[in-house]
C-alpha cells in the first residue's frame, strides 16, 4: 500500500503507546478510538490509515512479522532437501513450495509495512537475531520423509492457524491470508503424498516415513503457541478480533484432523493419549514439553544458529545485487531525465 | 512514519540502507474482459524489475494475463475520515436505486 494511503494524519501520538491510553485521549483520538471500537463491535475491517490505538498497531506488527520472518526461514529446512529430492517431479514440486514461502513472506512483510514499520527494519532485526519466527523452523531436516512430515503436520498445522487469520480485523493482514491459504493447501497434500508412498514402499521407506512423524508431531503441535493460561497475548487479540479461536482450541482441532488422516497412511502417532473426549466434543492429547518450546524459541534449539547464519550470509551475499539493481536503476532514471530535457530543448 | 519508534531499533546499520528499493502497488488482469485488480505491493529499483518481481510474487499460477505496477508515491488517496462530506451521503437518494421503484413490480421484463 502506498504511504499515503497507509499513514493518516492523525496517527496516534507516539507517547499513547506508554502512556495510560484512557485519560490521555486528546478529542481526535477519543473520535478515533470511538470508530475503532464500533468497527471491531460490528466485525467490519480495519483498513491502514483508520485511527487505531497503538496496541493494535504494536500487535499486529508483531504477529504479521514474526509471521513474515516464519515463512522465510522456513524455506531453509526444505531446500536443504532440494538437490536431493527423488525425481525430477519431487524436485520441481519442492521448488515450487519454497518459492510459494518466499511469496508468502513478501506478502506478509507488505502486509506489516501498512502497519508504517519498514522493510528494511524487519529485515535487519531477522538477521540481528531479535525478531521472533515459528521455533518448528529450528529443527534439522534429516531425512527426505520429513519432507512429507512437514508438508503434512508443519503445513498442516499452518493451515490451521491461518484459516481463521483470513477474518482477522486488520484487512491487509486477512487478505494476505487469503492468497497463502490458496497456495498453501497444494503443500500439505503433496507432503501427505510422500508420506504415503513411503508408506506404502519397502520396509525401510516406512519405517522412515514413522521415523519423520514420530520426530515432527510434537514440534507440529507446539506450532499453536503456548496452552492458553500461558499465553498474555491471546486475549486481547481475541478481543481485537485478530485471533478467532484460542491455542488449545485450534490445536485440539488439528489433532482430531491427524487422528483420521494418519490411517490413511497407515501410520501412527506418536501419542498413545489421543482421544475424542465426547464430553467436551474436543479432541485430547498427551502432554507436550513447553521446557523445549521455550529453549527453542529464546534460541537454545537444534538449528537456531544455522538458521539466522544462513539468512544473515544470503542477505549479505545478495547486497551486490540489491546495490547493482538501485545504481542501474538510477543511471536509467537520469538519462530518461537527460534525453527528456533534450527534446525539450530541441 | 508510523511508529518507527515504537519498534525496537536493531543496532547494527542497515548494510544498503542507501539502495532502499521503492514500493510499487501491483495491479493484475486475471482474464481477458476484466479490469486489473489490485493485487498487492512490492519493493522494486525501477518499473521493469517491478513488472518482473511482480510476475514472480503474483502470477506463480496463471492468475493474469496482464500486469500494471505503480509507484505507491503516486497514488492521491481519499481521507478515511472525511466518510461524511467527501462520500454523497446515500440517505435520501434512494431514487437513484432500482429498488425504489416499486410500483413496476410484477411487470415482467421490467
Amino acid at each position: 500500500m502506498a504511504r499515503n494511503m497507509q499513514q493518516g494524519g492523525r496517527s496516534a501520538p507516539r507517547n499513547a503507546a506508554e502512556a495510560p491510553v484512557v485519560e490521555a485521549l486528546s478529542a481526535e483520538d477519543a473520535a478515533g478510538l470511538e470508530n475503532f471500537d464500533r468497527i471491531i463491535a460490528k466485525d467490519s475491517r480495519v483498513e491502514p490509515r483508520d485511527w487505531m490505538p497503538e496496541a493494535y498497531r504494536r500487535s499486529l506488527v508483531r504477529q504479521i512479522s514474526q509471521h513474515a520472518h516464519s515463512e522465510i526461514i522456513g524455506m531453509q529446512p526444505e531446500a536443504n532437501w532440494i538437490t536431493r529430492a527423488p525425481s525430477l517431479k519431487r524436485k520441481s514440486i519442492l521448488m515450487a513450495k519454497v518459492q510459494d514461502e518466499a511469496g508468502h513472506g513478501l506478502y506478509l512483510y507488505s502486509a506489516a509495512e501498512t502497519l508504517g514499520t519498514t522493510r528494511d527494519d524487519m529485515m535487519d532485526a531477522l538477521v540481528a537475531g531479535k525478531a521472533r519466527y515459528s521455533s518448528i523452523f529450528n529443527y534439522p531436516t534429516v531425512t527426505w520423509a520429513d519432507m512429507g512430515a512437514i508438508g503434512w503436520m508443519v503445513d498442516g498445522a499452518a493451515i490451521c492457524n491461518q484459516v481463521p487469520l483470513c477474518r482477522a480485523s486488520y484487512g491487509p493482514y486477512g487478505r494476505a491470508m487469503v492468497r497463502v491459504c490458496k497456495e498453501e493447501s497444494f503443500h500439505q497434500r503433496q507432503g501427505f503424498e510422500i508420506l504415503l508412498e513411503l508408506a506404502n514402499g519397502t520396509p525401510e521407506q516406512r519405517a522412515m516415513a514413522q521415523d519423520a512423524v514420530n520426530r515432527w508431531y510434537a514440534p507440529s503441535l507446539m506450532m499453536f503457541g503456548p496452552p492458553d493460561d500461558d499465553s498474555p497475548n491471546s486475549k486481547q487479540s481475541m478481543a481485537w478480533n485478530i485471533k478467532r479461536f484460542s491455542n488449545d482450541e485450534l490445536r485440539s482441532r488439528f489433532v482430531g484432523m491427524l487422528a483420521e488422516q494418519v490411517k490413511v497412511l497407515g501410520l501412527e502417532l506418536p501419542d498413545d493419549q489421543v482421544r475424542f473426549d465426547a464430553d467436551t466434543k474436543k479432541w485430547e492429547y498427551g502432554p507436550l514439553d513447553w521446557e523445549e518450546f521455550k529453549e527453542v524459541l529464546a534460541g537454545r534449539g537444534p538449528c537456531n544458529a544455522q538458521r539466522l547464519e544462513r539468512r544473515r550470509s544470503a542477505h549479505e551475499d545478495g547486497a551486490w545485487v540489491r546495490e547493482a539493481a538501485a545504481a542501474y536503476a538510477e543511471k536509467q532514471a537520469a538519462q530518461h531525465t537527460a534525453a527528456n530535457a533534450q527534446k525539450a530543448a530541441a | 512514519m508510523g511508529d518507527k519508534e515504537a519498534m525496537e531499533s536493531p543496532t547494527p546499520e542497515p548494510t544498503e540502507g542507501a539502495h532502499r528499493w521503492p514500493l510499487w502497488e501491483v495491479f493484475v488482469r486475471s482474464s481477458r474482459g476484466l479490469s486489473h485488480v489490485h493485487a498487492g505491493s512490492l519493493h522494486a529499483p525501477d518499473a521493469s524489475m517491478a513488472l518482473r518481481n511482480a510476475r514472480d510474487l503474483y502470477t506463480r499460477r496463471n492468475e493474469g494475463v496482464s500486469i500494471w505496477v505503480v509507484p505507491s508515491d503516486a497514488i492521491a488517496a481519499s481521507d478515511p475520515d472525511s466518510k461524511g462530506s467527501f462520500f454523497e451521503s446515500p440517505q435520501g437518494k434512494d431514487y437513484r436505486h432500482a429498488t425504489y421503484y416499486t410500483k413496476s413490480e410484477g411487470v415482467k421484463h421490467l
